[in-house]
């Protein structure tokens, strides 16, 4: 297996131990280096937003150690592997959630977690990466740009998780499972016809999502299009948050010396609006740094998606890079009111375990997909 | 070769679309650059001031009410600190289930609390419960309910209570002078609150104080002119004169001859400024000061006073009272005995009515109500007490024969305590006014002089004859002190003229009679319990009171006779 790890034997330089390390372990020190250098910034403004409470830093460290395990354990396995275990991931994953529609606990009002006894976890977590491996999956092997037919079986095989979580309810997250499918489908190659009526189709069910929306996902909405209405209810959130950013300036305010965070007139400061303590306490300079930490690793995943050598990695790979850009995005435009609140932690940064060894998972496969090249004959 | 053809051709494409995610997505990244610049650059200056708007607060920094000390230093009215809870209504409502855990700690019926707060839901401001201990008032805010705030406030502390708070008065819940020298002074007692800028947090918590604004300054001290120990002699000897005597009220007032200082000034019925359930008209109102009376006898000195300076008489000068009644108009003033004839000393001696009448008839109106005017009779003291009565001196325009004489004796004529007291006063200052004052002067100066020495010193040796076993007074008697003073025992006046059965008992007085230092004057109101001669219901008072003063000041005893046995004192008093 070594011999074909896409190590060239007549190589003339020699390795180093690290590379070596890297190189056995499947691991792809650019991303890496991203992905640390965006937990160390996140553990600095926890370490604030979360009160200086050692103990919370404490657990996100553990999260974080968890959750790079989890991604060096994934990057162990093969893409093939991952491929063939695509479908029976997302029929599991499916069931589940189908299970916390009928028996799940509820949080914050809506019905999301399921109770094993030993973990409480989201299904809609396993979702975020069964999706992009069932659809490469579907798409692998198959003539592309897909056909009609072939489109209507990804649609449902996009809707249908898209459906169940958004029931849950949680919009956000199901709209961010649908793009990672869309992603993939989009990457794959889509007819300009299909692609245009696809729009018509967006800006024609608009209204109908309207309709179907929970009065606090229409509230978000209106909110989000004038938080000035309501600055104590629901425009709060948007409110503070702009104030603490705003008031950092371009050099911040220091580290622990952010009042809005400090004094707790920031909701959700350790969580979705982690992204708000950072902006206040290191002021532009500092969001531009943990954004071009970002951009590192989303940059490294576009070359390592290019780099692909099959059909499903690629589209996995691609999926997964534009997800995380998604993830990025989202929560960064929530938090300056450039979208409406949606309930989507800052990846890697914001306090809670899920969702980052979910993220650090998909990485892990990104890594794999990126390590286990044949060697092409030339 | 197909297959790798069609891969390579995929592979072209597949970097196409990718490449145009990321233009996409390039727009989107530039478009949150754009906003983080236009948040942490253009608006900045206003979220700043946002931002302050919300953990900046100006705050009060409530300064505490000055003291009011007794002449010596001791605590008359003190402020201590203590925390008022208030409630931002619309704040609260948010967290509506955490109101009955808050009225609870309030010591408040939730329901009663609950109701409060959705009733004033669009105030921004409510208290809830004002006073509480800080310590207290600290769990309260420990219990982390937003919307709830504490007020640092001083609260009114009487360590006198009962013995000075005719004098002191009182202050409302909200630290106001509503009575008395609180009310007086209220000006130069009150604080002056301050302000200061803190940083607070989410729930009102002060984290820390960022700047001082004003600051806080606290009120003036008080130094009054009271000696609470004179005080409290006079409160304790009046209130068991009341209670032997059954008695509706009585007043007693101590002043300083050679100041005008009032260093005692109590009242019957008191009242516990500490004890606000206890404030009724009836029980803290300052008698001394806001009640007249008609002083009966106690006002011949001053008639003799007014005759003496007229020039007419002599402290010799003989009258001749027989047959022991005098008939002016149609009325007949009587004595209890023909004395026939008798100097002036024997007319305050053995209180002759007649004799007073006579010399009162003698003087000429004007002259009489103008020595009289001088002597404060219907003036104000110029105490400046709160409610502070004049008392009625008619003007002798309007005097008709029997009005003149009757005011020889006291009647037609009504003064306060404090006024009797000032005009006594005077036979100890040698004709020279110092106005009764309630603070601690610290060189007094006369405003006046209304009374020639010699006159003042005839009056004085008259007024001692009083005291002596021959006079009506002998229980106002100090041992080793020689005393002057006048009984007065009047008839009150009533709806239908003045009763019978109902008197007022007086006796007014100075001691040491050789160089007055104090003047005091005892007044009891309706004593019932058999006894009700001044001479025998005030003189005690006084005896006990002066004498017990002179002591605590340190004034050396005069009457070096030492022949006046202690059982014939108690004797005396048995006496009407």
């Amino acid at each position: 297996m070594i011999a074909s790890e896409g190590i060239r034997l007549d190589d003339p330089r020699p390795l180093s131990v690290a590379t070596r390390v890297l190189k056995g372990l499947h691991l792809d020190g650019v991303l890496l280096a991203g992905l640390i250098a965006v937990s160390v910034i996140g553990l600095f403004v926890l370490y604030s937003a979360g009160g200086q409470d050692p103990q919370l830093l404490t657990r996100q460290i553990i999260r974080i150690g968890v959750a790079f395990l989890a991604m060096i354990l994934v990057a162990q396995v093969p893409p093939k592997l991952l491929r063939l275990w695509a479908p029976w991931m997302y029929l599991l994953g499916l069931g589940l959630l189908v299970l916390v529609l009928v028996g799940g606990d509820i949080g914050k009002g809506a019905r999301r977690w399921l109770d094993l006894g030993v973990i409480r976890f989201q299904p809609s977590e396993i979702m975020k990466l069964a999706v992009p491996l069932m659809t490469a999956w579907y798409l692998h092997e198959r003539p592309l740009p897909p056909r009609l037919r072939e489109l209507a079986v990804l649609a449902a095989l996009i809707l249908a998780p898209t459906v169940l979580i958004a029931r849950q309810p949680d919009l956000g997250t199901s709209l961010l499972i649908a793009s990672s499918g869309v992603f993939v489908v989009l990457l794959a190659g889509l007819q300009l016809r299909y692609l245009i009526s696809l729009a018509v189709i967006g800006v024609a069910g608009a209204p109908l999502l309207w309709h179907f929306m929970h009065d606090y996902q229409r509230q978000r909405v209106l909110t989000f299009l004038n938080p000035e209405t309501d600055p104590l209810g629901s425009g709060y959130h948007i409110i503070q948050s702009k104030i603490a950013i705003g008031s950092g300036g371009v050099f911040g305010k220091g580290w622990l010396n952010g009042t809005q965070a400090q004094l707790e007139f920031l909701p959700e400061r350790s969580t979705d609006f982690i992204f708000a303590v950072l902006g206040e306490e290191f002021g532009l300079l500092g969001l531009i740094s943990l954004l071009i930490a970002y951009l590192w690793v989303i940059a490294r995943a576009l070359v390592m998606a290019v780099e692909a050598q099959d059909t499903f990695s690629r589209l996995l790979a691609g999926s997964l890079a534009l997800t995380f850009f998604v993830y990025v995005f989202v929560n960064t435009g929530m938090v300056t009111g450039l979208l409406p609140v949606v309930g989507v932690p800052l990846p890697l940064v914001s306090y809670g375990g899920t969702s980052m060894v979910t993220l650090m998972v998909g990485f892990g496969m990104l890594m794999s997909v990126h390590s286990h090249k044949k060697l092409l004959a030339t | 070769m197909s297959r790798r053809k069609k891969s390579a051709a995929f592979s072209r494409s597949f970097r196409i679309r990718l490449g145009l995610a990321v233009a996409v997505f390039a727009v989107a990244g530039s478009a949150l650059l754009a906003r983080a610049v236009d948040l942490q650059v253009s608006e900045r200056d206003f979220l700043l001031k946002q931002g302050d708007a919300r953990h900046l607060r100006v705050v009060q920094v409530t300064a505490h009410r000055g003291q009011i000390t007794d002449r010596r230093g001791d605590p008359l009215a003190v402020s201590t600190p203590v925390d008022s809870i208030w409630v931002n209504p619309g704040e609260l409502i948010e967290s509506a289930a955490e109101i009955p855990r808050l009225a609870r700690a309030l010591g408040r019926d939730p329901e009663a609390v609950t109701r409060r707060v959705a009733a004033n839901a669009g105030r921004e401001f409510l208290y809830l419960r004002r006073h509480m201990s800080p310590e207290k008032a600290e769990a309260v805010l420990g219990m982390g309910i937003s919307g709830v705030y504490s007020l640092r406030e001083y609260r009114r502390f009487y360590p006198a209570a009962e013995v000075a708070g005719h004098v002191v008065g009182f202050t409302d819940i909200d630290d106001e002078g509503q009575e008395g020298l609180e009310l007086a002074y209220d000006h130069w007692l009150k604080g002056k609150n301050g302000a200061k800028r803190v940083l607070r947090d989410r729930l009102g918590r002060v984290i820390r104080d960022v700047e001082l604004i004003r600051e806080a300054r606290p009120g003036h001290e008080l130094t009054t002119s009271l000696d609470l120990r004179i005080q409290y002699l006079a409160y304790r000897e009046l209130k068991r004169a009341v209670q032997t005597h059954r008695a509706k009220s009585a007043t007693m007032v101590v002043l300083d001859v050679d100041t005008g200082e009032v260093l005692a000034m109590v009242n019957q019925p008191s009242y516990n400024p500490n004890d606000r359930s206890q404030l009724t008209g009836n029980r803290y109102r300052n008698r001394a000061a806001t009640d007249i009376f008609e002083p009966g006898s106690a006002f011949k000195p001053l008639i003799v006073a007014a005759a003496l300076e007229s020039g007419r008489y002599q402290p010799g000068s003989v009258l001749d009272t027989s047959p022991g009644y005098l008939v002016v108009g149609a009325k007949t003033i009587e004595d209890a005995n023909n004395l026939g004839s008798i100097p002036i000393t024997t007319v305050l001696t053995r209180s002759s009515n007649v004799g007073a009448s006579m010399i009162a008839l003698s003087l000429e109106p004007a002259q009489l109500w103008g020595a009289l005017n001088g002597m404060g009779v219907g003036q104000l003291t110029g105490v400046g007490f709160p409610g502070e009565s004049a008392g009625v001196l008619t003007h002798y325009d309007h005097w008709r024969a029997i009005g003149q004489a009757t005011l020889a004796y006291g009647y037609g004529v009504s003064m306060t305590a404090l006024q009797l007291a000032q005009a006594y006063a005077l036979f100890g200052s040698e004709g020279r006014v110092f106005p009764a004052t309630l603070l601690a002067a610290d060189a007094p100066r006369p405003t006046g002089r209304v009374l020639d020495p010699v006159t003042t010193r005839a009056v004085l040796a008259m007024m001692e004859t009083v005291v002596s076993q021959k006079g009506t007074a002998p229980a106002a008697a100090i041992p080793g002190y020689r005393v002057a003073g006048k009984t007065g025992t009047a008839r009150k006046s009533t709806a239908g003229g003045y009763a019978d059965d109902r008197y007022i008992a007086v006796f007014a007085g100075l001691a040491p009679a050789s160089d007055p230092r104090i003047a005091a004057v005892v007044m009891v109101d309706e004593p019932s319990a058999g006894a009700y001669y001044g001479g025998a219901v005030a003189a005690p008072v006084f005896s006990v009171v002066v004498g017990g003063a002179l002591r605590i000041l340190g004034i050396p005893p005069d009457d070096t006779s030492g022949a006046r046995p202690v059982g014939t004192l108690a004797k005396a008093a048995e006496r009407p």
